[in-house]
């Protein structure tokens, strides 16, 4: 039975058709929590939606660094910048710029998905936007409507989602960070709230209320009005907040019975993007196909000087997507999960603690390299250094770690001295990470590689790589803030400082350990105050913390975007902002004000510099490190390159079906003879059970 | 009989009012409905207004048992505890705090829990009397005294173990069934094998032990000794007398845990990817979903209540002698 159901193979958890079809197989541990692009806002959930919704602008996939091209636009925003009378004035006006308006005009002729919201009959009425629970009787999902339609995508469709995202009753988690910069953003908010607030209706109709920064100004063109100048819009327009969102669905799913049934926008989404999801069952499977209306995408054919080498151009000018469809499996454990990909029934895979030292090891000049039996699946390995920061931060407000004072600064800097970030990605994270030397990481404008990008207060430059200050100029700088030895000179005690963590588990023991030992080096007593992660929050919301540890991940490819959590404005305490920290630096402050409105250039990059050289001399943080991402593919799948920004990338990827199906089968033959082996011993073990009942038979016969 | 049904019924309420209030207090210890608003919404970007907003949609805006800003009887409805509790004595579950009807993740989910379960728990029961049987009848003997010890040692083993055992030599060794995963008609039953299988080896050990006791104890009973005096042989003592009788504690034993089937096994999905009421359940604590843990543990208490009742119900059915007053 086994055998018959997948080729021979027993062990296949998919369909027997599956070897050679034109599909990739792939895996998720989280279950997406909504699937609406408006409240979407984390990679478990981008992993599908960024398939299906397409916004205006989207990250070219080979070149570097990151690059913005349009997806569904016709070119790039035209920026105009304009004065208070609404004159136009140039960028470098920077005093009068009042307003920045965005134009953007998308390409005719791209249709959405097949879905039974844009399903109209002959007079072009539509078929379900005026159903009752009545007619629901039989549906639970949305193949159970007869008829499913399509229509253009409009510039009415991108305005509306934007509507969406300011609407009150959507929470988009961007709402905070747009009502800042978009006009009328707030009053459309309050018109909307006194439209529906006390009503109960069950659809928000957004069409009606007027966004005064947002509006159209033909059937494929709309304007974005912001607030002064804000460069960094144009990356949100890459993320599917901006996406559109045809008002017809709305409609549709906010019918009375559908709640009901869950058929909603978080369950069915719909989009104009190569695929569209065709079964969700975030509890088991979640399967993409592609999208018949998808309206068509070439590879890209131009990329760095090494993707050709790498056979990342051998597809140029294709026809995308590549696959027809795409299954993602729902793996909790990681055990199954590296199981399956070492079997081929995972494309490609991440690599795990657990499967490190199967999977990695490092040659003797400490070059990253697959182990032999990995080389020997054909198994590949790909790198990248995340565009993420994990560091620890000082709570500036702290009476002892705080402040500007010299005292303080130097006891910062000497503990970012002891605290040896090298060793702990070593130990903790199998070498999968740099040391950071600031805030900005690889790949990220304002980040500079060799001697000139060293953090000095931390780092002397030696044989060509930087080399740690050593533990007893760290003592000598300790002496001076006041504690030498650890001893605090004005009340002649040890001095104990607080690290506040959320890892309470049994495995981050040894980490907090080798944390305690890293501070001991200096003879500071280091208390680990361990909780859950929402007593951590409310600390780190209410400035009760010294020490801790935190990270952060780029939005976007730009600066500001790593900058700005150390901006005084964004202060958790004050203004619950991102600045964890509550640094609160005058001087950088005002550089982060003209850095963050002007293009990449000379000059921005000495103002990074300036800024970065204040924080490195402040020391709010100790910089840590930034990880290192592997990715493990099979040889049978192609156009593997790391691209940390973008999340449409199923598009790109290619199969060798074939292939993949000798490998499957080559690697899972059911081995059956320890069965036959075990049977036997099992009849061999109630062999002594036959001799004493005949035993006992003969002695009752007696 | 229905007064007594009756009676315990009645009995249930005050016991289903004290779990939701445990469940209750257990669960805003750990959790405010801050945190569950910011689990929900994220962590970047996120402001106080829409967090306010996220709990006053879902009803967490409210005190937890005594609303002082109310008056009358305000002071208690108004409350998060009266709101998210008085619902469920008339199995309305309500919503998800992601928007869910449960009543409907329920029904679908715990067909995959039963598809495990059931099988599970057959298979288990006729192995284990097999077993239990065998090692009775072999009473006293070097068989007895290592089947014993060999059900020690099974007890012994944390089912984890069996389970990541399990995966590495059947899945990865010999490759016979998939190492996890799940499916719904003829093409999932390969799925089973594995978990199921586990299941039945993990518990066999216990269950055995358990039996022969229970077997032992009828062994050395009146009748038995009669049946032997009269000269029938011990395997017609044991499988046609001593079986019959001890079936009547071994099926009360399974009668109580019959509806907890529904409930599913939270290590056992989780490991083995099956979408049932056990993962339902972890993934809810995971994502602070009140909603669904209040729902799968007043689920989970009433069906325990149920479990008992027939229990008892069973009782008066396999021996006439006993009434329930």
């Amino acid at each position: 039975m086994l055998g018959a159901c997948s080729d021979g193979v027993w062990n296949n958890p998919y369909p027997s058709e599956s070897g050679t079809s034109n599909v990739i197989y792939s895996s998720f541990s989280e279950r997406p929590k909504r699937l609406d692009p408006v409240s979407s806002y984390s990679a478990s959930e981008y992993q599908f939606i960024a398939q299906i919704y397409e916004p205006p602008l989207q990250y070219h996939y080979l070149l570097r660094p990151y690059t913005l091209v349009p997806l569904t636009a016709k070119e790039l925003p035209r920026v105009r910048y304009l004065n208070d009378n609404g004159e136009e004035v140039y960028q470098d006006q920077a005093a009068e710029i009042v307003f920045s308006e965005y134009t953007i005009s998308i390409r005719p002729g791209i249709y959405y998905q097949p879905h039974p919201a844009l399903a109209v009959d002959d007079e072009n009425n539509p078929f379900y936007l005026s159903l009752t629970k009545a007619d629901l009787k039989n549906v639970h999902t949305l193949d159970d409507f007869d008829h499913h339609g399509s229509r253009e995508l409009t510039a009415l469709d991108y305005v509306y989602q934007i509507k969406r995202i300011a609407s009150p009753f959507l929470h988009s988690p961007i709402a905070g960070v747009m009502r800042e910069y978009i006009v009328g953003f707030d009053e459309f908010r309050s018109r909307v709230d006194e439209l529906y607030g006390d009503k109960d209706a069950a659809w928000h109709d957004l069409r009606p209320v007027d966004l005064a920064g947002v509006s159209t100004i033909d059937r494929y063109t709309y304007r974005i009005r912001i607030k002064g100048q804000y460069p960094q819009l144009v990356y949100w327009f890459a993320m599917p907040f901006f996406a559109p969102m045809p008002w017809e669905a709305e409609k549709f799913y906010s019918q009375p019975g559908m709640e009901e049934r869950n058929i909603s926008l978080n369950w069915y989404p719909i989009g104009t993007g190569p695929f569209m999801l065709t079964e969700n069952n975030p509890n088991l499977r979640m399967v993409m196909e592609v999208n018949p209306n998808f309206h068509g995408e070439r590879y890209p054919s131009q990329g760095e000087p090494a993707d050709f080498e790498a056979g990342l151009l051998a597809d140029a000018n294709r026809q995308l997507p590549l696959v027809h469809k795409a299954v993602y499996s729902l793996e909790k454990e990681n055990i199954p999960y590296w199981n399956k990909f070492l079997q081929g029934y995972y494309d490609a895979s991440g690599v795990t603690s657990d499967s490190f030292d199967q999977a990695i090891q490092f040659s003797s000049t400490g070059d990253v390299q697959l182990t032999e039996r990995m080389r020997n699946k054909g198994i590949q390995l790909e790198t990248a250094i995340a565009t993420s920061i994990f560091y620890m931060g000082f709570n500036m407000m702290d009476p002892v770690v705080g402040g500007y004072s010299q005292r303080a600064r130097l006891l910062r800097r000497a503990i970012s001295i002891a605290v040896d970030y090298e060793e702990y990605v070593s130990i903790f994270a199998n070498g999968r990470g740099i040391a950071s030397q600031g805030p900005i990481p690889p790949g990220i404008f304002g980040h500079i590689e060799g001697e000139k990008g060293v953090n000095p207060y931390v780092y002397d430059w030696v044989n060509g790589e930087p080399k740690r200050k050593s533990i007893e100029y760290a003592k000598e700088l300790l002496a001076k803030a006041g504690y030498k030895d650890g001893i605090d000179a004005k009340t002649n005690r040890p001095l104990i400082l607080n690290f506040d963590t959320p890892a309470a588990s049994s495995d981050a023991k040894a980490q907090l350990n080798w944390m305690r030992k890293q501070y001991q080096k200096l003879g500071i007593q280091l208390v680990i105050r361990a909780t859950d992660y929402n007593r951590f929050q409310e600390k780190m919301r209410n400035g009760t913390s010294q020490i801790f540890q935190w990270g952060w991940n780029a939005d976007y490819p730009d600066p500001e975007n790593f900058l700005f959590l150390l901006y005084g404005p964004n202060g958790k305490v004050k203004h619950h902002g991102e600045n964890a920290t509550n640094y609160a630096s005058p001087e950088f402050d005002r550089l982060f004000e003209q850095m963050k409105n002007i293009k990449n250039s000379r000059k921005r990059l000495y103002i990074i510099q300036q800024m970065t050289e204040i924080l490195r001399r402040d020391a709010p943080w100790l910089w840590g490190f930034h990880p290192k991402a592997f990715s493990l593919f099979h040889s049978w799948y192609k156009n593997v390159k790391p691209n940390l920004m973008a999340n449409n990338l199923l598009k790109y990827k290619r199969v060798d079906g074939d292939l993949r199906k000798v490998k499957r089968a080559e690697w899972n033959q059911p081995n059956y003879y320890p069965l036959i082996l075990l049977f036997v011993l099992l009849v061999v073990s109630f062999i002594p059970a036959v001799v004493e009942f005949y035993r006992r038979e003969r002695s009752a016969m007696k | 009989m229905i007064a007594y049904i009756t009676r315990r019924i009645l009995y249930a309420l005050p016991i289903l009012v004290g779990v939701n209030v445990i469940t209750f207090l257990l669960f805003f210890i750990v959790n405010s409905p801050d945190d569950m608003a910011r689990m929900f919404l994220g962590e970047k970007h996120v402001t106080e207004q829409q967090i306010e907003d996220w709990k006053s949609e879902r009803g967490y805006h409210y005190p937890l048992f005594y609303n002082t800003e109310k008056a009358g009887v305000e002071k208690i409805t108004k409350t998060i505890f009266y709101i998210k509790s008085v619902r469920l004595f008339v199995f309305d579950f309500g919503r998800s705090d992601s928007g869910r009807d449960i009543s409907f993740d329920i029904s679908q989910r715990m067909w995959p829990s039963l598809a495990i379960a059931v099988p599970q728990l057959i298979i288990g029961l006729l192995v284990a009397i097999t077993f239990a049987l065998l090692i009775a009848f072999f009473r006293a003997t070097y068989i007895d005294y290592w089947a014993v010890v060999i059900c020690v040692a099974l007890m012994s083993i944390s089912s984890l173990f069996y389970i990541i055992g399990g995966q590495f030599i059947m899945s990865k060794v010999l490759r016979i069934v998939p190492i996890s995963g799940f499916d719904s008609g003829f093409f999932g039953i390969k799925f089973l094998i594995l978990p199921v299988m586990i299941g039945v080896v993990s518990g066999i050990g216990s269950s055995t032990r358990w039996y022969r006791t229970i077997f032992l104890e009828e062994i050395n009973k009146d009748y038995v000794r009669t049946a032997r005096a009269k000269g029938i042989s011990e395997q017609v003592v044991l499988f046609r007398h001593v079986l019959r009788n001890a079936l009547i504690p071994i099926l009360t034993g399974v009668v109580v845990i019959l509806p907890l089937l529904f409930m599913g096994s939270l290590i056992t999905e989780s490991f083995f990817g099956i979408p049932g009421l056990g993962s339902y359940t972890i993934d809810a604590i995971s994502r602070q979903d009140f909603a669904i843990v209040r729902a799968m543990v007043f689920l989970g208490a009433f069906l325990y209540i149920i479990g008992l009742l027939l229990t008892d119900i069973s009782y008066t059915i396999v021996d006439p002698r006993i009434r329930l007053g």
